[in-house]
């Protein structure tokens, strides 16, 4: 008895032993609020609340896989992921499937997989195992070798096009430029150059691109093209007042005048059930995700392990941040998904991954130490 | 490499952690933003947007009312609607138009003039509508397409109600026809403010009695509330308003007496207007060719559209209210009248003709060689007698003829109720002045006013203008407002509003002078130039020939054979009869038919044997290759 006692007790040591339990029990709390929300979604057509939770199974079980790896092995999965994503990005501009005018997926036989995906994870290794490299003598020059190896893929992806993934892959890195001690000055003065280059930027963006950036400032302006989308969840959030109109009670929802309600307008039709109430509970959900993954940033002992970690935790805020902007109506619409609310296994393997690297970081700090 | 490594890795990873405190408190600032445009949406703006969310679940999702039935005075049916089935395609959520297209014709016959149709339907509608791409489909296609439903997004079958015209090209320019609802009908129907009654509507009246009743005919839209998605799927129906159906209309006409009037043309053009005089009801109104206003309904194939405009016969142009010719002859027993009633000749007072008048060093011709002798009132009209008129003329003067005339309709639209009618010209110094812009052209000269006296010149008048005169005459003076429908049936209370007679005025005319007048028009059905169209006739007619002429002939002779076809002289006659108490007055045109006695009193002796006696004629009227020449 006693054995099997200390065997259950050593297993259960060694299941939780990486993880992250303040994290854990926060995603858990989003999550949850995610399967309630795809289930209000979906339950009237096709309902997907089964999958989905096989989808956080999975992304569950890859996040534990990541987390046992301590931060030195990751490290080595940099270049070469970054490398294939590069290889990947270069066939899809070339040989890539256009759906619905871009060009993101690529034919691999059996299936088709969109390269970019991995760039989100791939970037931000990369580069912090680039300035951990370097870490005894940086210099400017390092921080533009780090730019260069970004906008590599973030210009191969927003020529696809596909801005809401290239802000993610750029956000990303950039995150961890920013995190490996840029200097403001050159913060500044990018910040001030970018202003300067916006109006010539915009000759750059695609018809479609200006057109969801102009609507934003006036929905109404189109309102059964591309205002539809925003006027539409800008109804729902709104009418759900306050205190919400109730769990399946959602009327955008439930008569389908939401577009995309379960993957990247979940939020809309969260906020219309559960109102100003479930809003807040949400944002402090978020920023605890946040706030904990700053901590684990600033306790990180590594160079390698603080910037990625400041750059994941980051790009947890940046979806989050663009993804309720747009369906609130104060940003424009990019296909960016709610983490661990929307629909969709890709995204959830994704997010589950950067978490799992959080917990890798945060369980392996005192074997680093010593 | 620095000198201090320990010391320079704490100030590092300080530096490190302001920037992760920085960080934070950007994310803070950010949420704070993402929260305050909650409130804003939900707490400040929610009333806004609930009643937004309410009006989403709720559609009033119309339904069209069935359009009133148009029937002829005697209760023979000229339009109604028929209930049948369309495949219609919403452009809009249809990705490849042609595949789907083709993928159907699998399914449903298609046909090359199905494609056409829908290509100009296309191009004439917005692209969220949805069009028919075959009309009247069989049961049997129905169910095919049903079964196969789902591979078709964005097409559906739809039972919609279609116009017919049960006659087809009879009366077609009286009823006029329907078409799919364009941008000038939307300003119509918004000028009127009936947007709100015309959604879910697609046709609207484009030309005659259904363009002119079209907001009586069109009734009122019902309403059901459903509630709905934003894909336009019904979820379930909350309440129903049922429509109101158009109200129906019967018309003045009688459709057996248009289309034997209609066959009498053959294949000539011309336009005849039959009226009660005591009334104003229009018994027929032909203008022919005509053409079928079926084809109109479904949206017209460009083939036939092609056909009908560029037919040199213009089947479209209705020529009883939009041609505008001399009266020629006709015009000479309104003369005569007027000489009458102005005092410038008594009925016995007779000229000798040499057979040309001299003015201002310019002979006019009379159409007989050698003249008619010594011509009276009567015989000026029975043989008409060209000479008598231009020296009548002459002594009248143009203002006077116009004065006098003026009344009658001559030169201004008669009030029918169908739109576009033409004003035509009764010509007067005025007239001259405001049609010409040039000062030398607006000068009036005598010599002009001489042709005008025998109704040439300038003068132009509608087919149904000079019915009207004709009528206006017959009944003594007392005119009426020319209308085609008699009464109209309200369709919630079967209450019927009869059109009343409209008298448009009473022109103070002496008896003894109608009684001249109307005695010689029935001396030139019995003696004179109509005599042998109306030999044996056992009615009263009274009557007057005329031709107007197309090719102005300088000096030389009219002769018919060397003259081109459609060169050759509008053939006229006007008649009424019975004499003593009118019961229909008439006006005939045969367009390059030559003499009005030749080709258009023999029409004009079908209508009238029919309307009087029920008579059927055997076949069209023939032309009369002996007619004696006016």
């Amino acid at each position: 008895m006693m054995d099997i006692r200390h065997l259950l007790r050593r297993a259960w040591a060694r299941l939780v032993g990486h993880l992250d339990a303040p994290l854990l029990a926060i995603m858990f709390g989003i999550m949850l609020l995610g399967l309630a929300t795809v289930y209000s979604a979906t339950a009237d057509t096709s309902n997907r609340t089964l999958a989905q939770a096989m989808n956080m199974g999975i992304g569950l079980c890859v996040m534990w896989g990541v987390a046992q790896l301590p931060p030195q092995k990751l490290m080595r999965f940099g270049v070469p992921l970054y490398a294939l994503g590069i290889v990947l990005l270069v066939l899809t501009f070339l040989f890539g499937i256009t759906v619905n005018g871009s060009k993101r997926w690529l034919s691999i036989g059996i299936t088709r997989i969109q390269p970019s995906e991995l760039l989100k994870i791939a970037v931000p290794l990369t580069l912090a195992w680039y300035f951990h490299k370097h870490e005894a003598a940086l210099r400017l020059r390092h921080y533009a070798v780090a730019a260069i190896l970004l906008l590599i893929p973030f210009l191969l992806i927003a020529k696809q096009p596909d801005l809401g993934t290239a802000l993610l892959v750029g956000g990303a890195g950039f995150y961890v430029i920013f995190f490996a001690g840029l200097p403001w000055k050159v913060i500044i003065g990018l910040g001030l150059i970018g202003a300067a280059a916006a109006p010539f930027a915009w000759t750059l963006l695609h018809d479609y691109q200006r057109r969801r950036i102009l609507t934003l400032l006036d929905p109404s302006s189109d309102p059964l093209g591309a205002g539809y989308h925003i006027i539409q969840s800008t109804i729902a959030i709104g009418s759900g007042g306050p205190l919400g109109k109730g769990w399946l009670a959602g009327t955008q929802t439930h008569l389908e005048f939401i577009p995309e309600r379960h993957t990247d307008f979940i939020f809309a039709v969260f906020s219309e059930e559960w109102g100003l109430l479930g809003n807040g509970v949400l944002l402090l959900l978020y920023a605890a995700l946040i706030g904990r993954g700053l901590m684990i940033a600033a306790n990180a002992s590594t160079l390698f392990a603080r910037t990625l970690a400041g750059s994941i935790t980051l790009s947890l805020f940046t979806y989050a941040f663009v993804n309720m902007g747009m369906v609130s109506g104060i940003l424009p619409v990019v296909g960016v998904p709610l983490p661990f609310m929307s629909y969709g296994g890709t995204a959830l393997v994704t997010l589950c991954l950067g978490t799992g690297i959080l917990m890798s970081i945060q369980t392996h700090r005192m074997l680093v130490k010593k | 490499m620095r000198h201090a490594p320990l010391n320079s890795r704490d100030r590092e990873l300080d530096r490190f952690r302001f920037r992760i405190a920085f960080a934070g408190g950007a994310v803070l600032l950010a949420f704070a933003l993402l929260f305050g445009r909650f409130i804003y949406l939900q707490v400040v703006q929610h009333d806004y947007f609930r009643t937004r969310a309410e009006d989403n679940r709720i559609s009033l999702v119309p339904i069209p009312p069935n359009r009133g039935v148009i029937v002829d005075r005697n209760g023979v049916v000229l339009a109604r609607n028929y209930s049948a089935f369309t495949l219609e395609i919403t452009p809009s959520r249809v990705a490849d138009l042609e595949e789907t297209i083709d993928r159907l014709a699998e399914l449903v016959e298609i046909q090359p003039k199905d494609r056409k149709r829908f290509r100009k339907l296309r191009e004439e509608s917005k692209t969220f509508e949805s069009l028919p791409i075959r009309t009247r489909l069989s049961d049997e296609e129905v169910a095919r397409f049903a079964a196969n439903r789902y591979r078709f997004p964005g097409v559906e079958v739809k039972a919609r109600l279609f116009r017919q015209y049960p006659l087809g090209a009879t009366a077609s320019h009286a009823l006029g026809y329907i078409g799919r609802i364009n941008d000038r009908d939307l300003e119509t129907i918004a000028r009127s403010e009936q947007d709100a009654n015309y959604k879910g509507t697609d046709h609207f009246g484009k030309s005659g009695l259904e363009q002119r009743y079209e907001f009586q005919l069109h009734g009122e839209t019902g309403y059901e509330q459903i509630e709905v998605d934003a894909g336009g799927h019904a979820v379930r129906s909350l309440s129903r308003t049922p429509p109101v159906p158009g109200n129906n209309l019967t018309l003045t006409l009688d459709s057996k007496l248009q289309a034997i009037t209609e066959k009498a043309f053959g294949d000539r053009r011309g336009a005849l207007v039959a009226i009660d005089p005591t009334t104003g009801g229009i018994l027929a109104l032909v203008s022919v060719p005509t053409y079928d206003p079926n084809l109109f309904v479904d949206g017209i194939r460009s083939d036939d559209w092609e056909a009908l405009n560029n037919s040199p016969d213009k089947p479209m142009v209705n020529r009883a209210l939009n041609g505008a010719y001399p009266p020629g002859s006709t015009f000479k027993p309104f003369m005569a009248l007027a000489a009458l009633e102005l005092g410038k000749r008594t009925p016995q007072q007779a000229i000798a003709d040499p057979g040309y008048f001299n003015f201002g060093g310019h002979t006019f011709m009379d159409d007989k060689k050698g003249g008619h002798g010594m011509v009276d009132m009567y015989k000026s009209i029975v043989q008409s007698c060209n000479t008598y008129y231009f020296a009548l003329a002459n002594d009248l003067g143009i203002d006077h003829i116009a004065r006098f005339m003026a009344p009658f309709g001559f030169g201004s639209r008669t009030g029918i109720d169908i739109d576009g009618e033409s004003e035509g010209v009764l010509p007067s110094p005025e007239w001259k002045k405001r049609r010409f812009k040039r000062v030398e052209q607006q000068k009036w000269f005598a010599g002009e006013t001489i042709s005008v006296g025998i109704g040439q010149g300038y003068n132009a008048y509608t087919p149904i203008q000079l019915a009207q005169a004709m009528a206006t005459l017959a009944n003594d003076g007392v005119m009426f407002r020319p209308h085609l429908v008699r009464h109209i049936t309200d369709s919630k209370t079967g209450e019927k509003t009869l059109i009343e007679p409209e008298p448009l005025r009473t022109i103070p005319l002496k008896p003894q002078h109608l009684e001249t007048i109307k005695r010689a028009m029935v001396g030139v059905n019995k003696e004179g130039t109509g005599a042998r169209a109306f030999a044996g006739a056992p009615y009263e007619v009274g009557g007057k020939t005329g031709t107007a002429q197309v090719y102005s002939l300088r000096g030389g002779t009219y002769n018919r054979d060397k003259v081109k076809k459609d060169l050759r002289d509008h053939a006229l006659f006007i008649a009424f009869a019975p004499v003593d108490k009118p019961r229909i007055a008439l006006a005939v045109l045969v367009e390059n038919g030559g003499f009005g006695a030749q080709s258009a009193a023999p029409i004009a002796r079908m209508v009238l044997d029919y309307y009087l006696l029920g008579k059927l004629p055997p076949g069209p009227a023939g032309e009369d290759e002996a007619a004696e020449d006016e």
